[in-house]
């Protein structure tokens, strides 16, 4: 491994590569469904076969058609036939055994009907629920309950204006002390915390070094932002120096001027690959390049690291080497929102700033005491052990 | 041997042509830096980046919020002080219901409180089905789609439709999440001048010009109008049934953005749909293409949702970004909505008792001196802004600032309407927003209209 010498424990990463024979027999699936399409969709318009998704009214049939022909193809003949994989519904909490309901289709999956039983104890291997917070019994439950009915579910008002609840100060205090950082802000919504906030850090005339497999928020954060953004190979850290050096040689395309600021977008932990990101060589690439370094740790926060704190414990560095902390609330603790965390005059420029203070609805009352309830359960605070078993167990 | 003459020409026209090409003067497309390393080196240790965020003056308007310990009802304490709450978009008073409030504890004690997963694995819950069957059949529509949080209801669902090369023609002022959502789908913008149906058909004859010049690009180029029933930055209605005739004149789709009129205009609360009367004798109200709300107003829950006919909604269940890449409402959210559209159905009366009381804080604020009122006479949410203004945005923030913390310490809480300065397209004035609810009784309207009235008296 390259710069083996910055890692305190072995770093295997390991992608099976893919059998020739099944990658040709893929897009020999592919073609072969393809054609099909094009017959039935023939069949169709000659109404040999009935049509059955939904059109365009009929006072509108002179308007510019609303879709591409060909994002609907893709929509009608591949996605129709297999369809019932995915948004299954479930009817209870999604901890380790769930109950789903029972949805059957008549007529190839172009709708479903539920047929009122419940499939109760499947083992769940679907939701996000790392360390078992989700629950409906227990202290963050009762701890949600009592809020709940003390401060009802919603807040109406955004945080600068009337929404700024105590229990929000509450929160991002404890979410601060948590990771280890001066400061923190919490928001409503997990996708929201990356495509409204990156704005604020770049702009016009700074650079953006994102990994390839980046997540959709962070890709319309950085797009929404209007700064320049170049990708660099997933995890690949000889790509991501080369992009840095030639980025401070050459300065901006076309004018030469140096760029204002670059910053390094990547995740802990990669929800599509399952691979973790190279943080010891990020920081020691950041620090040479005297660039920033944004972490999501959507994934990785509360399940790496010996006590939950995430991809910068896992790795035995310090929280002050990642200038953006960011994370979700929504897969180890079990709630709902996102948080960023860093230094004080980060936090507070995004307090004033920040698209999601200003006109977005702050987090409703019982969803924050959950993260405060299972945070505290996490840290040890709350006199349990459970938090410690917990993340032993997902080691 | 024999060749045809045409083989012959040809090949001695090659001949010619590579000749030629030897001969002549190249020049490189790029010029290539060609630095040694050490001066690479060099620049590398020379470049200073700005610091990552700018810092903040500590008396900076925006950044000491208001703390509000205990819940944000009709009663609230702001700051340590126990107020009337006038600033809260809680219209119909379901913040504190306790039907509401034990509908989401139910929900609790059966689902937890997060639901740890996207709507596509295993985040659909059997609530977030019924909501949405239920929002549908309330607004009459076919079908309802939710979304996780209300800024990302627009802001998701405007890319879903309209890409690159599209033409939106949007409102001025429209609200920083359709702005959002017009950012991030990169289509042409065009402003028209609030609600001026004029300025709007002038864009429109100017954009049918254009077509009849390149019929076959018009074919492929999609447009649309987005506009909202109950303005939040001015306060008033825009003219639907103008809208729908330009519609089908200039062969336009309209998206409506309803996050304050659903739950406050019509005889049930339907929007502003029913207010005008656009469904009355149709079954369905298919003449507008997509509704969308938020359920953080009147439903006093958290989240947004879109509704409209099947063929235009159910293409979010793939490409509404905030739909798919994120994860879905928390079960007691969604319960607490489901509870709050039963009562809004069981007692369609609580809209004429919210216009009754709206027309009344109306009327009062009138005359104010220093002070007018923007907004319609039945608009829950309107403002107050400064008749003239004392010259810079900053001291006529800090003169509203005044004026709101003499209400503040006298029990009547308002706020200052807050915008991002530098981003917002149209910036409207700065304002004093104040909030009718369903709760304030009679008395209290009075009051908090006489206290503006000393207010604005002796500050301005």
């Amino acid at each position: 491994v390259h710069n083996g010498g910055l890692y305190k424990r072995p770093f295997n990463e390991a992608f099976e590569e893919t059998p020739m024979l099944v990658a040709v027999l893929t897009y020999v699936g592919y073609g072969v469904l393809t054609l099909f399409g094009y017959l039935r969709d023939f069949m169709r318009q000659w109404k040999i076969e009935k049509c059955q998704n939904a059109t365009e009214r009929e006072e509108q049939k002179d308007f510019v058609p609303l879709y591409q022909d060909f994002e609907n193809f893709y929509n009608r003949n591949l996605y129709m036939r297999i369809r019932d994989s995915w948004n299954r519904p479930i009817c209870s909490v999604p901890g380790a055994k769930v109950d789903m309901m029972e949805r059957v289709s008549h007529d190839y999956n172009w709708t479903f009907t539920y047929t009122g039983r419940v499939i109760k104890d499947i083992i769940n291997m679907g939701s996000y629920n790392y360390l078992g917070f989700a629950q409906k019994a227990g202290t963050c439950q009762e701890a949600a309950a009592k809020v709940l009915s003390q401060y009802g579910a919603g807040v109406c008002s955004t945080r600068q204006e009337m929404g700024n609840l105590d229990k929000h100060e509450e929160l991002e205090e404890l979410v601060a002390r948590f990771l280890g950082v001066e400061s923190a802000m919490a928001y409503g919504m997990g996708f929201a915390t990356n495509s409204m906030n990156i704005h604020a850090l770049v702009g016009k005339g700074c650079l953006i070094l994102s990994d390839e497999l980046n997540h959709a928020s962070l890709v319309l954060g950085a797009r929404l932002s209007g700064a320049t953004i170049r990708i660099f190979k997933h995890n690949n850290m000889q790509s991501l120096e080369k992009l840095l050096k030639d980025a401070i040689v050459h300065g901006q395309p076309r004018t030469r001027r140096p760029w204002k600021k670059i910053l390094i977008l990547v995740e802990g932990i990669y929800s599509m690959e399952g691979s973790i990101v190279r943080l010891p060589e990020v920081i020691a690439l950041k620090k040479k390049y005297k660039s920033y370094l944004y972490l999501d740790e959507a994934h990785s926060i509360g399940a790496l690291g010996p006590s939950g704190r995430g991809v910068v414990e896992y790795f035995g560095l310090s929280p002050e080497d990642v200038d953006i902390m960011m994370g979700t609330f929504t897969k180890s603790f079990g709630a709902a929102g996102g948080y960023i965390g860093g230094k004080k005059e980060l936090i507070d420029y995004l307090r004033t700033y920040s698209h999601s203070a200003v006109y977005a609805t702050s987090l409703s009352p019982p969803v924050v005491e959950q993260i405060i309830t299972s945070m505290k359960c996490i840290m040890g605070e709350d006199g349990t052990n459970v938090g410690e078993s917990n993340s032993k167990h997902v080691e | 041997f024999q060749a045809p003459a045409y083989h012959l020409i040809l090949e001695g026209i090659l001949i010619v042509w590579i000749i030629r090409l030897l001969f002549s003067k190249t020049y490189k497309l790029q010029e290539r830096s060609d630095l040694t390393p050490k001066e690479k080196e060099e620049l590398i240790e020379e470049w200073q980046p700005e610091p990552l965020v700018p810092p903040v003056p500590k008396d900076h308007p925006a950044l000491n919020y208001n703390i509000v310990s205990g819940p944000p009802t009709h009663i609230i304490t702001v700051n340590g002080k126990e107020c009337i709450n006038f600033a809260s978009f809680n219209f119909l008073g379901l913040l504190d219901n306790e039907k509401v409030k034990s509908a989401a504890q139910a929900s609790l004690k059966k689902y937890g409180v997060g639901t740890c997963g996207p709507r596509g694995f295993y985040g659909t819950f059997d609530v977030h089905l019924e909501l949405e069957e239920r929002l549908a059949k309330f607004m009459r529509t076919e079908e309802a789609i939710i979304y996780s949080y209300g800024f990302a209801t627009i802001a998701s669902a405007i890319p879903a439709y309209s890409k690159r090369g599209d033409i939106v023609f949007v409102d001025e002022a429209a609200c920083f999440a359709i702005q959002k959502g017009l950012q991030a789908s990169r289509s042409n913008i065009k402003l028209f001048k609030h609600n001026d149906m004029a300025d709007l058909e002038r864009l429109l004859k100017e954009q049918e010009s254009e077509d009849q010049k390149n019929p076959r690009k018009a074919r492929v180029t999609r447009r649309f109008i987005v506009v909202e029933g109950l303005y939040m930055n001015t306060g008033d209605v825009c003219p639907l049934p103008e809208l729908i005739k330009l519609k089908y004149k200039y062969k336009v789709r309209i998206f409506l953005e309803e996050s304050l009129s659903f739950g406050v205009l019509g005889e049930h609360g339907r929007g502003i749909t029913e207010h005008f009367g656009i469904n009355v004798g149709a079954a369905f109200i298919d003449d507008i293409d997509l509704i969308s709300a938020n359920m953080e107003n009147s439903l006093a829950s958290i989240g947004g949702f879109c509704c409209g006919r099947s063929f235009i909604i159910d293409h979010q269940r793939l490409s509404g970004q905030g739909y798919c890449f994120s994860a879905s409402l928390p079960p007691l959210l969604a319960a607490a909505a489901i509870e709050a559209l039963n009562i809004m159905e069981d007692n369609p009366d609580i809209f004429q008792t919210l216009r009754a009381k709206c027309e009344r804080i109306h009327k009062a604020l009138q005359g104010i001196s220093g002070l007018k009122v923007v907004g319609e006479s039945f608009s829950p949410a309107l403002h107050l802004q400064l008749e003239e203004s004392c010259g810079s945005r900053e001291n006529d923030v800090k003169l509203l600032k005044r004026v709101v913390d003499y209400c503040m310490n006298s029990g009547i809480a308002l706020t200052q309407a807050r915008y991002l300065e530098k981003e917002e397209k149209c910036l409207p004035p700065p304002s004093i927003r104040v909030v009718v609810t369903v709760e304030q009784t009679e008395q209290e309207l009075d009051k908090a209209a006489s206290l503006l009235k000393e207010a604005a008296q002796s500050v301005l």
